[in-house]
Formats: C-alpha cells, sequence, structure tokens
C-alpha cells in the first residue's frame, strides 16, 4: 500500500467517533437526529477521501492490478 | 386488489425477458453464465458490486428494522462505505490474480493461493452455509411482498413457494447477464421509489422529516441513539467491523468482481458507490415514520413496515408498483446468490471429488438449483427471523474467510494452509456454536464490562479464528523449516 493508502484509516475513526463520544439523540441536525446526521456526514467524507486518494494515487488508474 | 397483484406479475414476467434478451448472442458456458466472460465495464460492475445495496434487505429489512428497534439501524449506511474503501485496496489484486490464473470462483482463489485444494473445498462450504440465510431472506421479502399486495388472500406459506419458483425459473434462463441487466431496471425503480416514499410519508403524516424525527423522540424517547445495554455502541461498532469486513467475501460478490474488464474499475467505484448508498436514509424515513403511523409489528412482522403504511396511504396500483420494486429488489440478488450456491456445490465440491467436464459443471449446477430453492423456501416458511438477523447470521459465516483471503495477497504470506484451514474451521464452529445454542456473550460471561458483553459474536468468532490461524502457522512453518534442515 502507497503512503497515501493510510488516509483511508481516517474514515474508520471517524465513523465511529460520533456514536463512541456522543451517543445521543441531539442536537438535531438538518432535522435528523445527531448521530444518524454523523454517520451521513461521514458517508460523504469518506467520498470525498477515496476521490482524494484516487487523484494522488499513481497506480489508481493502472487498469492490470 | 387486482391491480397490484397484476402488476408485481408483469414485473416478474419482464425481468424474465429481459434474461432471455440478455443471453442472446453469448454461449452460455461455464464461464458465460457466471463471470459474462470477464467483460464487463464500470457501469455494469458497479451494478453488480451495488447489487447489495438495494435489495430486499434493504427495502423491507432496512425500514423494519428502523421500525422496531431504531438507532441499530444506522449500521447499515455505515458498514458500506467502509466496505468500499477496503474494496479500493483489496479488490483490484484479487481480480488481476484471479484473471492471471482464469478463476471462475471463490473457492478456486483460496485454493489456488494456498495450494490446496481440500480449503477449496472448506471455503465453498463455508460459502454454501453462509448463503442459505441470505437465500431465506430473499424469499422470505418476496412472500412478504406477495402477501401484502395481495391483501393478505394469498398466505405466506403461498407466496413464498411462488417467489422461489420465479427466482428458480429466473436463474436457469438467464444467468449474469440478465442479472446485471434486470439491475439496472430494479435500480431506477427503487431509487425513485424510495425517493418518494421517504420525502411524501414524513410530509404527509408529520408535516417533514424534521418534524417526524421529533415526534418520533417525543413518542419514544431515546428510540434515535443507542441503547447503554444490547445494541449499544458496542454492538454498533463491532458490526460495522465485521460486516464491513465480511461484504466482499460473500462469494456471489466475490464472484462478482472477476467480471470485471479492468482493475480501475474498483478504485472509481469506491468513490461512488459510498454516495449511491445514500438513498438508505430515505429507507430509514420510512420505517421511523411506519413507526408512528402503522405501529404494533412485533418481531419478524416488522419485515411488513414499509408495506404496512403504503397500503394505509394509497391506492392498490401504487401498492402495485411498490410491491412490483420489491420483487425485482429480491429477483436479482435472490437469482445471483441461487446461481452462485448451486456453481459452489457442483465446480468446487462435487467436482474436486468426483473429476468432471465443465458441461457437466454447469448441469450440475442448473440441476442443482431448484433443489437450493427448495432449501430456502423451507426454512422462509418455517423461519421466524427478522430479515436483518438473517442477513446477520451469513455475515458471521463469511466473515470468517477475510483473514485467510487478506493475509494471502501479502507480498510474503505468513498464514500456511494448514493455519488458514484450521483458523476458518475454529471461526465457524465458534460462530455455529452460539447460532445452534442461541447463546450470548451477555448470557456466558455476565460479569464482564458491558462493551465486552455487546460485541456482535460475529467478531468475537473472528478473534478465535485469527488466534488459532496465526498459532498453526507458526507451528506448520516451523516444522517446514526443520523439515527443510534434516538432510
Amino acid at each position: 500500500m502507497k503512503r497515501i493508502g493510510w488516509l483511508a484509516v481516517v474514515p474508520f475513526i471517524g465513523m465511529f467517533a460520533g456514536p463512541v463520544f456522543h451517543n445521543s439523540v441531539t442536537p438535531f441536525i438538518f432535522g435528523m437526529p445527531f448521530i444518524l446526521a454523523w454517520i451521513v456526514l461521514w458517508v460523504l467524507i469518506s467520498s470525498a477521501v477515496m476521490a482524494l486518494i484516487y487523484r494522488l494515487d499513481p497506480a489508481a488508474g493502472e487498469t492490470e492490478s | 386488489m387486482m391491480i397490484a397483484l397484476v402488476l408485481i406479475g408483469l414485473s416478474a414476467l419482464l425481468a424474465l425477458g429481459i434474461g432471455i434478451q440478455a443471453r442472446s448472442g453469448h454461449e452460455m458456458g461455464l464461464e458465460q453464465w457466471t463471470v459474462g466472460g470477464r467483460g464487463f465495464g464500470a457501469a455494469l460492475v458497479f451494478l453488480l458490486l451495488a447489487g447489495e445495496i438495494y435489495t430486499t434487505f434493504t427495502f423491507l429489512g432496512a425500514s423494519g428494522y428502523a421500525y422496531g428497534l431504531g438507532a441499530p439501524a444506522y449500521y447499515i449506511l455505515a458498514y458500506g462505505t467502509l466496505a468500499y474503501i477496503i474494496s479500493y485496496f483489496m479488490l483490484p489484486a484479487v481480480w488481476s490474480y484471479a484473471r492471471r490464473h482464469a478463476l471462475v470462483s471463490q473457492p478456486d482463489f483460496f485454493a489456488k493461493k494456498y495450494d490446496s485444494p481440500a480449503l477449496g473445498v472448506l471455503v465453498a462450504l463455508v460459502g454454501v452455509v453462509a448463503l442459505v440465510p441470505y437465500l431465506v431472506l430473499q424469499f422470505t421479502g418476496l412472500g412478504v411482498i406477495v402477501q401484502a399486495a395481495s391483501y393478505g388472500a394469498i398466505p405466506k406459506g403461498v407466496a413464498v413457494v411462488i417467489g422461489a419458483t420465479v427466482v428458480t425459473l429466473y436463474v436457469v434462463i438467464s444467468g449474469i447477464r440478465g442479472s446485471a441487466w434486470t439491475s439496472i431496471i430494479k435500480d431506477t425503480l427503487i431509487i425513485l421509489v424510495v425517493l418518494f416514499l421517504g420525502i411524501y410519508l414524513p410530509l404527509h403524516y408529520e408535516g417533514g422529516i424534521g418534524a417526524m424525527f421529533a415526534a418520533v423522540d417525543k413518542a419514544k424517547p431515546g428510540f434515535l441513539a443507542f441503547a447503554a445495554t444490547g445494541k449499544s455502541v458496542s454492538w454498533f461498532v463491532s458490526t460495522v467491523m465485521l460486516t464491513a469486513l465480511g461484504f466482499f467475501m460473500w462469494p456471489h460478490s466475490f464472484g462478482a468482481c472477476y467480471s470485471a474488464k479492468n482493475a480501475a474499475v474498483f478504485r472509481k467505484n469506491a468513490i461512488l458507490l459510498p454516495l449511491y448508498q445514500l438513498v438508505l436514509l430515505f429507507v430509514f424515513f420510512v420505517g421511523f415514520t411506519a413507526a408512528l403511523v402503522v405501529p404494533g409489528l412485533k418481531g419478524a412482522a416488522t419485515n411488513m413496515a414499509l408495506l404496512k403504511i403504503t397500503v394505509a396511504a394509497f391506492p392498490p396500483w401504487v401498492v402495485g408498483i411498490v410491491g412490483a420494486t420489491g420483487v425485482l429488489t429480491a429477483l436479482v440478488p435472490g437469482s445471483l446468490i441461487l446461481m452462485c450456491a448451486a456453481t459452489l456445490f457442483s465446480r468446487n465440491f462435487v467436482a474436486v471429488l468426483r473429476p468432471q467436464t465443465d458441461e457437466q459443471t454447469v448441469k450440475l449446477a442448473k440441476l442443482l438449483v431448484p433443489v437450493v430453492a427448495v432449501i430456502g423456501a423451507y426454512f422462509a416458511i418455517a423461519g421466524s427471523d427478522t430479515i436483518v438477523a438473517l442477513l446477520l447470521m451469513g455475515y458471521s459465516f463469511v466473515t470468517q474467510l477475510f483473514p485467510a483471503l487478506i493475509c494471502s495477497l501479502l507480498a510474503r504470506n505468513p498464514v500456511t494452509k494448514a493455519g488458514a484451514f484450521a483458523g476458518i474451521v475454529a471461526g465457524v464452529g465458534t460462530v455455529i456454536y452460539f447460532t445452534m445454542s442461541a447463546e450470548t456473550l451477555a448470557k456466558l460471561a455476565p460479569t464482564w464490562p458491558e462493551w465486552l458483553r455487546d460485541l456482535n459474536v460475529g467478531t468475537v468468532a473472528l478473534l478465535v479464528n485469527v488466534v488459532v490461524m496465526v498459532g498453526v502457522s507458526a507451528v506448520t512453518a516451523r516444522a517446514r523449516v526443520v523439515e527443510k534442515a534434516l538432510p
């Protein structure tokens, strides 16, 4: 795994941090309970992180492996 | 009532028609039937890999889980995202190795990597065992749809048998190409239906999504966050990890990735697939609204939540469209699972024990399809599990393949074939023990701290698996070194 690949650890930490440190219904964000909104946020961030890795990974476009 | 059933019947016929269309021009040999001749571009692979996002599991299962349990349903949004991140790094390596060695199935991969046909047989068996609850949940979903769309006139047993028959016909006729093309229609329909229901229902009944959540929080305090015990935060974290690691260990998903044209396909998909599954959010909205509007369903009956609120809110023709969508969400994955289980058994079990030609393998696989369907239908009728519980059971099994697989991708694999074999056996054995005895950690170890007791038992089995795998590998690797050192 290239060094940039380690960035992929961030979504794992982020996704779990919300429920672990603030397991609560409030505050409501965009009408959604806090934890649900937190997970949605991290789905978006995950996609952005993978796009970043894809851009910076020199092997990303390689078709062989 | 008739109009709903007619629409559902038409959708099944349409899917069969597409299946017949898709096979024309392709000789249905083993490679065509199972991996589409390895010629699928990003779009088709995307749909096959996304196949799991929009199945009966999400449509009826996720809404029912949100309805019945509340916050625990959130895990469904989290695990897919993390699985796609893993896939960025894992699937290109799997794909290129599979292509280099012309592999067709998941057990082929393990057998080749570890140079052990016996390991291949074990992986095939684990795969088939894990696929059964997955198939059962698709049939359960089909049964629920036919039952609801007939407004109760068709009983559950008959509904499941009808569903199983249609899936069987579909598999025998179309193979993987039909599934890929039907996926396009299925995903379009389900996105439209889910967005519509998820926006309209909260608006219609509660005045909006925010107002709906506020009402749920008022009616059921704490329902929208994790409980302190049971399905707690620790359950959430362990379940998400288990299912994210296991996501691509399903024999049909693993096999579907062979159908890609090249390796870059997976990396691009890892960016888009997390966004694609956000539609799930609207499935939750439907489930939570149903908890307010049509309360009272318990246990396995929560599978009905989405359809029950649809029946309450709309005229029969809308129920028909929603039901037709549900049929497709069960048909496509159901057919992939059935085909996969039959092929695994024929190619990686029977053919290893008693060598046969490729034609014989395909023939036997097609004969096995109805047999597997009957087993699935039996459990769907006899069982009383929620759809999500069924999938989680399958995940506990299938994730046991992950440690041996990921180690085999390392440049220098420290795991020996004996280590891989023993690890998988120990992990699966642990899962079987917990499933059969209905034991939980909370009961076994009442004095442990709460977060340990709430762990998903699948992760405990995974830990046993890794410990055994490492231990046996260390012993057998040393034995090998000693053997070599002897004159």
